[in-house]
């Protein structure tokens, strides 16, 4: 007889894992099905933990959970071919607990949160691929699996597959996702001393610097660069828009080795050892390219769902938060005895809009386009905004009011006075 | 019929690193998975008991960790799985572990006659292949290494008939239940499981046996106390890190290009020559 449950959760990710987590403490009889050989094992992230997300859904996960640094510093770094400009902001209270950011490395955390909920008292079945919603006309009842007597029955099914979601595809639920939408991603963990990470970054004890980085180092595609510290290792990656990314016909490892060559970056890794060398997709269309997240019998969760926030690096606490709320919403009707048809589990969605979640999308709803169609913040820009710097900083006898002329009028022959004054209406319209 | 099959969690070895700074494994986030020898001897017993019918028990010795590769062996379809765990068996050499396994072997039979035992061919993190031998001989069973395939089984006359892989060709062995085997990689293909086996095996409660349980008194013979092995120095080989040398090709005879290599060769290994020029000899 086939196997029936309250909800199925497809995948073991951050959402799913909330979600599974959340249903399962509320006493409910739980499925998660994992395509990988154990949670995590197919799993990508830079990767930054933002504390807030996990610590609503188990707040004493800096018990046990396994972390890398907290990070107290973040360098943004704007590159050309030689230099970079940049800020930095480092602050003490970053390096007084509880923590806000940490960095991890996901196949230890997916595991330990995996376990988190099957002690909840989930049961997780790994190496099993869903490959079918079970329909009964347009309400989802179940999963078809690809193992034999693979129909799966549940009164509602959460879809936390990932990126590149087939099964919300397949189903019909949203078209196929475009290249336009989503980055490739690529990275690498470089092992060393932790004395050397330390050294290198000035920290000291589980302390940790994060730097992101944009500008040529991407060749003109919208993307960005990152270079997180672990406890001893280095993780460095680039992501491109796919679409960028075939148009220039680029492949993303060339890019990363090219960056690592940086001579504000090689210094970094000098003597290092690559471990792993992993890549993966980025869902960053935004809100424009968010999907119906629910219908009868059904709801859609984190990067399924395209929650990422290009802006700011952030997808995993989106995640978590939107697996948390479609269980809520879950538990909230199941025990008002409600049924999920799609009116009821519009919930979610209002649970979404009122959060930070759909609140951030939104505000930089229009900031995949402004990129798309501007390659010159990625080129121009950071070349004219380094050779700024250098001419203010190289001391030649010259002026600096001659100097602030010069840089003026190479401004000016870059970009001319309309093109300037539309990027910085562009970008504020953008923010906004 | 009733088979045994012994098993053991390792790390995979595909996924291990060696610490760059100190040398050691790291062991951290790497997968625990069942040897992959032993799939091959599992598959096997699995397809003994589709044909002929009968109980499959899986059992391993290992820290309480190793309760994953046994209840994926539920998975694939065994009946049984049995943990021998025990702070006692730490440490513990071949010769401990099949003492261990013997034993515990010894007390399954109590329950339920045991006509096959199956074990890995080998270790893919021991690499001994000692441990299946090691419980034949305790328990006394006809031994059958690095068997290709069982062509007949007869349970009324207890009798069984198998390829052996031998060096220079194959052996065709016949010999009376019970019997130990080994099966050769490569000789069958685990199947996909169910996914009624696929609950079974999430819902299964591994048996936990300590070494009561397992029926040993001699305590002297278990664990480190009973491993008369040691192991003086572990340390991570040196990679070769010489360059290979491109020879062109371009214009050259293929007669002048084998004397060139030739010359090479016998430049770094003058040893070599001599005992060839000796053999021509």
């Amino acid at each position: 007889m086939a196997e029936k449950f309250d909800a199925i959760v497809v995948g073991a990710g951050p959402s799913g894992n909330a979600a599974a987590y959340t249903l399962a403490k509320a006493g409910m009889k739980v499925l998660q099905l994992e395509r990988g050989e154990y949670p995590g094992s197919k799993n990508v992230q830079g990767a930054i933990l933002y504390a807030d997300a996990l610590e609503k859904i188990i707040p004493d996960f800096r018990d046990d959970a396994p972390l890398e640094r907290h990070i107290i510093e973040q360098r943004m770094w704007v590159l050309d071919d030689e230099s970079y400009i940049g800020t930095h902001y480092r602050s003490d209270d970053f390096n007084k607990p509880p923590y806000n950011r940490y960095t991890i490395i996901r196949a230890q955390f997916d595991k330990w949160f995996s376990e988190k909920v099957q002690e909840a008292g989930a049961m997780l079945i790994c190496e099993t691929t869903v490959s079918d919603l079970l329909m009964d006309g347009k309400r989802v009842i179940g999963v078809q699996t690809d193992r034999l007597g693979g129909e799966i029955y549940a009164d509602i099914v959460i879809l936390a597959d990932g990126v590149n979601s087939l099964l919300a595809t397949k189903a019909g639920f949203h078209p196929e996702i475009e290249p336009k939408n989503v980055a490739l991603a690529v990275k690498e963990i470089h092992f060393m001393p932790q004395e050397t990470v330390e050294a290198r970054f000035n920290v000291q004890g589980d302390a940790g610097v994060v730097i992101e980085m944009a500008g040529k180092i991407t060749q003109g595609m919208m993307g960005t660069g990152f270079l997180y510290t672990n406890k001893e290792s280095l993780t460095i990656g680039v992501g491109c828009m796919l679409s960028d990314l075939k148009k220039q016909k680029i492949s993303p490892y060339q890019l990363l080795e090219q960056m690592k060559a940086h001579p504000s970056i090689a210094p970094i890794l000098e003597g290092g050892e690559m471990k792993e060398y992993t890549a993966h997709l980025i869902p960053e269309g935004g809100y424009k390219a968010i999907p119906q997240v629910f219908g009868d019998g059904w709801m859609i969760v984190g990067d399924a769902a395209m929650f990422v926030n290009a802006m700011h690096r952030e997808g995993s606490n989106l995640a978590m938060t939107s697996g948390c709320f479609a269980a809520e919403t879950v538990i909230e009707l199941a025990d008002k005895q409600k049924p999920f048809t799609a009116k009821n589990l519009a919930r979610y969605r209002e649970k979404l809009d009122a959060s930070f979640v759909i609140k951030d999308l939104k505000k930089y709803k229009n900031m995949p386009d402004v990129f798309h169609a501007n390659s010159q913040f990625f080129t121009t820009y950071p070349e004219m905004l380094n050779q700024a710097a250098h001419k203010m900083l190289t001391v030649d006898g010259v002026d600096k009011k001659t100097k602030e002329k010069q840089i003026m009028a190479n401004f000016k022959h870059r970009r001319s006075l309309f093109g300037l004054m539309g990027d910085a209406l562009k970008l504020w319209r953008a923010f906004e | 019929m009733h088979i045994v099959v012994c098993i053991k969690q390792v790390p995979d070895s595909a996924q291990i690193r060696v610490h760059p700074v100190t040398n050691t494994i790291m062991r951290q986030g790497v997968p625990a998975i069942v040897n992959p020898y032993d799939l091959f001897s599992l598959e096997e017993a699995l397809r003994l008991k589709d044909k002929y019918g009968g109980h499959v028990t899986v059992i391993s010795m290992g820290p309480p960790q190793a309760e994953g590769a046994l209840k994926k062996c539920i998975a694939f379809g065994a009946d049984a799985a049995i943990l021998v765990t025990d702070r006692a068996f730490a440490g513990a050499d071949t010769l401990a572990t099949s003492f261990a396994l013997a034993s515990a072997i010894e007390q399954i039979e109590k329950d339920m006659k045991v006509d096959m035992v199956f074990a890995g061919k080998q270790t893919i993190d021991g690499d001994t292949a000692q441990v299946g031998p090691g419980i034949a001989k305790r328990l006394d069973m006809q031994l059958l290494t690095y068997v290709s395939k069982i062509d007949e089984l007869d349970l009324a006359k207890g009798e069984i008939k198998v390829q052996r892989r031998a060096e220079g060709g194959v052996q065709v062995l016949q010999t009376r239940l019970p019997c130990l085997i080994t099966m050769l990689e490569g000789t069958n293909e685990m199947r996909f499981a169910t996914m009624e086996n696929m609950f079974r095996a999430a819902r299964y409660p591994v048996n936990f046996w300590n070494k009561d349980t397992a029926g040993i008194v001699d305590v002297s013979k278990i664990g480190l106390k009973g491993s008369p092995t040691l192991v003086s120095k572990v340390f991570a080989p040196k990679p070769n890190t010489k360059p290979a040398e491109i020879i062109d090709t371009e214009g050259h005879e293929p007669r002048d290009l084998a004397l060139t290599l030739l010359s090479k060769l016998f430049t770094q290994h003058p040893k070599l020559r001599d005992s060839i020029v000796k053999q021509a000899a």
